[in-house]
């Protein structure tokens, strides 16, 4: 198989330090990620794995450090220009409107892109129609890549848990993201919905050639699939490199199977 | 009719170039290929194919879901003289070797990524594959195997060579005779090596005919294509039938979209095996008990009226007025709309084959109005053998034969079949097809059956497989073990059952209990369970099962010829049977023999009269890993009637 083009660093992220209070979620991490890699962000349950992300994608403000993205640097991210710049999520805790169809929640992904106002949209006005008839498209292009044919004018909130996993997923790529930042994706699946949403995040990398960020617990999962990983411990950095130069690094083999002092 | 497919196609294409030939859904919106579209795809798939090398006379395999491009595919094959070969798109790896070695096989369309691995998967046993072309290139980007290419390639370098000699095609078609092979099919046979059925266009097309002018079908027909094209079931009725009426196509846009897609088409011809018809009849039946009680009510109500009326509608003989009243009314109520959400709401003809259907089933659909009927047909007879004409249905017949066909019984009761429509034979086996097509020109279908009073032929069992009582209070009766598995899956709660009792002094039964319907079950009596093998294993559940054993019992008993078929044990698998495992055929038959084996221990412990007994099987997942699965399995008595109390 060939090996697929990883391009120049797209998102730098310098010496980051956030607490609450007495707190310390993160302490002076700095790591990288490249154009159209698959980046994952490891450690065990209180590391500050999610934090690093809501520090990214501009929920939390970190006190110290910055962050590059396209080779503007900010002290701090705004969570409405992060969208609009190209970053994508998904939760943990699924953020979907639990009473809208499928297909609604992912019109909520377009949201963004859609140009004509509230009152030509109510009115169904010719320009407003097509508008969202174009939108409806690329969103059908979604339901298609992620195999949900079947659901899409099911509430979501039928849904069973792995579907709607994937259902926030196709939200999150609704919006075309440069990057995508995935907040725990195989958490609480089986076997299967694992394996299924894999393949869909390898595809999203490879068809889009969308940069992931993905934060999981599966260490098969993200040795699999990852391109490179950063390990986190107690908010510090304790290990960052390929799959490989991980799973050897004492420190990160001390912090997930413990050591004996 | 002197005929051949691609020559239809393009009769279709010349006389209505516009009208649509197949619907495909696609992004939400069903996509139309008219028939001057698709001549233009086959002549340049054609095209590319004659470039890349496929010869006259050599085989290709499609494999695939029901997809306009992988019919357009086999037309082309068949243009340049070669022959399709449709293979199942759920068999494993292992499974298509037989065939691409059988058929000396060097060319292969496939659908997507997963037939694509499992053909990378085997090639090294393959060694003679050379080209293989692919519908949908997504995951794909990064394979560089040798000789894979996307059919986008193929179709763009078929378009360069079609336009540079624009006459070449339809000289290619021209050169296609009726006598040539059209088509071969293999068959999942339950024992041994897969057979490949030789069919020429010449008897598919005979065939289709005659089923077409039987049922007065047009190219007005819609239909819905969602069963796998390597069954000659539905490759008769959107492919073979589809070219000879030239009537529309529409694929379903996945697997788990094939209800909804039904409704929004609204097929008039339908065609369907029972446990399809059963699956939408639980379904059905599962929504109605979580209804209000007024519904529920208003339901049961106007399906007492259906049940009592509605056969004898259909059947066309005569209903008082009243009863027709209610029916109007029911009508209105009930049966018109569920006929629209199970989307046969313009379903002129709707066929079931391939298995018995339950009695209560058949009623079910014809007593709302469905004109349901069976046939009866295979592989080797390119379907059409028998047919039930429209006020003639019946649940345990198959109907009269067809146009062209001759049907007479051998001394042991099996059925002999003389048809236009018979196979040429099993490619490079003429053994095997000695065996079956003799040489004074009639089949042995292997099915024993009688013709009844009014001509309708009715199927008892396999031939082989009618065996005898021995020993015990039954001596020497006859057993017929799909006779009984039927008469136990036609209850809802049953999904599969394998019966032994040839050359033994009693009937035992092993069932896999129908998890959507049992479970649903145990959910209203607030019963928990773990899973599929927790449930099937609670003491409820056996009662439950014991139930249907004795009914089945109760009405054997009333057979004078089949009374000592009735079931003494039973027990509940802890898995369901599966054709990965080699328990089922692909079309979901059982394998008797072959189960015998697998469950040694438990079908011994049923005889030696045991409670319970363990065991540990292998099993395969489908991602290809394997397993093992272990339990301990009860066993439990059921109670058999005397025949003579019942005629009491």
């Amino acid at each position: 198989m060939a090996t697929k083009k990883i391009g120049d660093v797209i998102l730098d992220v310098k010496n980051i330090s956030l607490s609450f209070g007495g707190v310390k979620a993160l302490t002076d991490i700095s790591f990288n990620v490249k154009e159209h890699e698959i980046r994952a962000i490891i450690g065990p349950n209180g590391a500050g794995k999610s934090s690093m992300l809501n520090c990214i994608n501009g929920v939390y403000t970190p006190q110290q450090g910055a962050i590059t993205f396209r080779g503007k640097t900010f002290s701090h991210m705004d969570s409405h220009q992060v969208a609009v710049m190209g970053i994508g999520r998904t939760f943990q805790n699924l953020a979907l409107f639990k009473g809208m169809s499928v297909i609604d929640n992912l019109m909520t992904g377009r949201n963004l892109k859609i140009k004509s106002g509230l009152l030509m949209q109510a009115l169904r006005l010719g320009p407003a129609q097509r508008e969202e008839e174009f939108h409806r498209e690329k969103v059908e292009h979604i339901i298609d890549f992620l195999e949900i044919q079947a659901f899409r004018k099911t509430p979501v909130g039928q849904l069973p848990y792995g579907l709607q996993k994937r259902v926030d997923l196709g939200r999150a790529l609704a919006m075309e993201p440069q990057v995508l930042l995935l907040d725990e994706p195989m958490a609480g699946m089986n076997v299967e919905e694992k394996q299924d949403m894999c393949r869909f995040v390898l595809d999203v990398n490879e068809e889009f050639g969308t940069t992931i960020v993905l934060i999981e617990h599966d260490m098969g999962v993200v040795m699999d699939i990852s391109d490179r990983v950063v390990v986190l411990d107690y908010g510090k950095k304790i290990g960052d490199g390929t799959p490989d130069e991980v799973r050897n690094n004492e420190e990160v083999i001390s912090a997930y199977l413990g050591t004996s002092h | 009719m002197h005929t051949t497919f691609p020559q239809l196609l393009l009769k279709h294409a010349s006389e209505r170039p516009a009208a649509p030939a197949m619907r495909e859904k696609e992004y939400g919106i069903w996509q139309a290929h008219s028939w001057l579209a698709l001549a233009g795809l086959v002549e340049q798939l054609a095209a590319g194919l004659h470039q890349a090398g496929l010869a006259r006379g050599e085989h290709m395999v499609v494999i695939g879901t029901n997809r306009p491009r992988l019919y357009a595919t086999m037309l082309a094959v068949q243009s340049l003289g070669a022959i399709p070969i449709p293979l199942y798109q759920d068999a494993v790896g292992a499974e298509c070797i037989f065939p691409l070695n059988n058929a000396e096989v060097r060319f292969a369309m496939v659908e997507d990524q997963e037939q694509v691995d499992k053909l990378i998967e085997i090639r090294e046993r393959c060694p003679q594959i050379s080209n293989i072309y692919y519908d949908d290139p997504r995951g794909l980007r990064k394979y560089d195997e040798p000789g894979l290419n996307a059919l986008d390639a193929l179709i763009e370098a078929g378009k360069a060579f079609a336009s540079q000699n624009p006459s070449w095609f339809r000289d290619e078609v021209a050169k296609i005779q009726p006598g040539d092979v059209a088509a071969m099919f293999f068959t999942s046979g339950t024992t041994g090596n897969p057979k490949g059925v030789v069919h020429t266009h010449a008897s598919l097309l005979d065939r289709a005919m005659a089923g077409a002018s039987f049922d007065k079908l047009t190219h007005a027909e819609e239909v819905l294509a969602y069963l796998p094209p390597a069954w000659i079931g539905q490759n008769i009725f959107s492919y073979s039938q589809w070219l000879a009426c030239g009537y529309v196509v529409n694929c379903p846009e996945s697997a788990a979209t094939v209800t909804i897609d039904l409704k929004e088409i609204g097929p008039t011809y339908y065609f369907a095996p029972p446990r399809v018809f059963e699956g939408l009849l639980t379904s059905v039946m599962i929504r109605m008990e979580d209804a209000g009680a007024l519904k529920r009510k208003l339901f049961a109500a106007c399906m007492n009226v259906a049940k009592r009326v509605g056969p004898a509608l259909m059947d066309g003989s005569a209903v008082g007025a009243l009863d027709r009243l209610q029916y109007a009314i029911g009508d209105l109520l009930i049966y018109g709309p569920l006929r629209n959400t199970l989307g046969f709401s313009r379903v002129r003809v709707a066929y079931t084959a391939g298995e018995a259907i339950g009695p209560d089933l058949f009623t079910f659909y014809r007593s709302i109005g469905i004109n349901l009927k069976q046939l009866y047909g295979s592989t080797e007879t390119a379907v059409f053998v028998c047919l039930q004409p429209d006020n003639q249905a019946r649940a345990d017949t198959v109907g009269v034969p067809c146009a062209g066909v001759e049907i007479k019984l051998a001394d042991n009761g099996e059925i002999l079949v003389k048809s236009p429509g018979l196979f040429q034979g099993y490619y490079k086996n003429p053994t095997a097809t000695a065996e079956v097509l003799t040489a004074d020109g009639w089949y042995h279908t292997s099915d024993a059956g009688f013709l009844d009073a009014h001509g309708h032929l009715k199927i008892i069992d396999r031939v082989k497989d009618v065996g005898r009582i021995k020993g015990g209070v039954n001596d020497g009766a006859m057993f017929a073990p799909k006779y009984v598995e039927n008469k136990l899956k036609f209850f809802t709660y049953i999904k599969e059952v394998v019966a032994y009792g040839d050359g033994r002094e009693k009937v035992c039964v092993m069932v896999n209990i129908d998890f959507d319907a049992v479970g649903n079950w145990a959910e209203r009596r607030n019963l928990s369970y773990a899973g599929y093998s927790d449930l099937a294993q609670k003491p409820e559940v056996y009662a439950l099962i014991k139930e249907c054993v004795e009914k089945v019992n109760a009405d054997l008993s009333l057979d004078a010829l089949l009374a000592g078929s009735q079931v003494s044990r039973f027990l509940v698998l802890h898995k369901e049977l599966d054709a990965d495992d080699g328990e089922l055929t692909r079309t979901n038959k059982v394998k008797r023999g072959f189960i015998a084996d697998k469950y040694k221990a438990l079908v011994d412990a049923l005889y030696e009269g045991k409670t319970a007994q363990f065991i540990e099987l292998q099993v395969k997942f489908e991602d290809g890993r394997s397993g093992s699965v272990s339990a301990t399995l009860t066993m439990d008595d059921a109670k058999t009637f005397s025949p003579l109390k019942a005629a009491a």
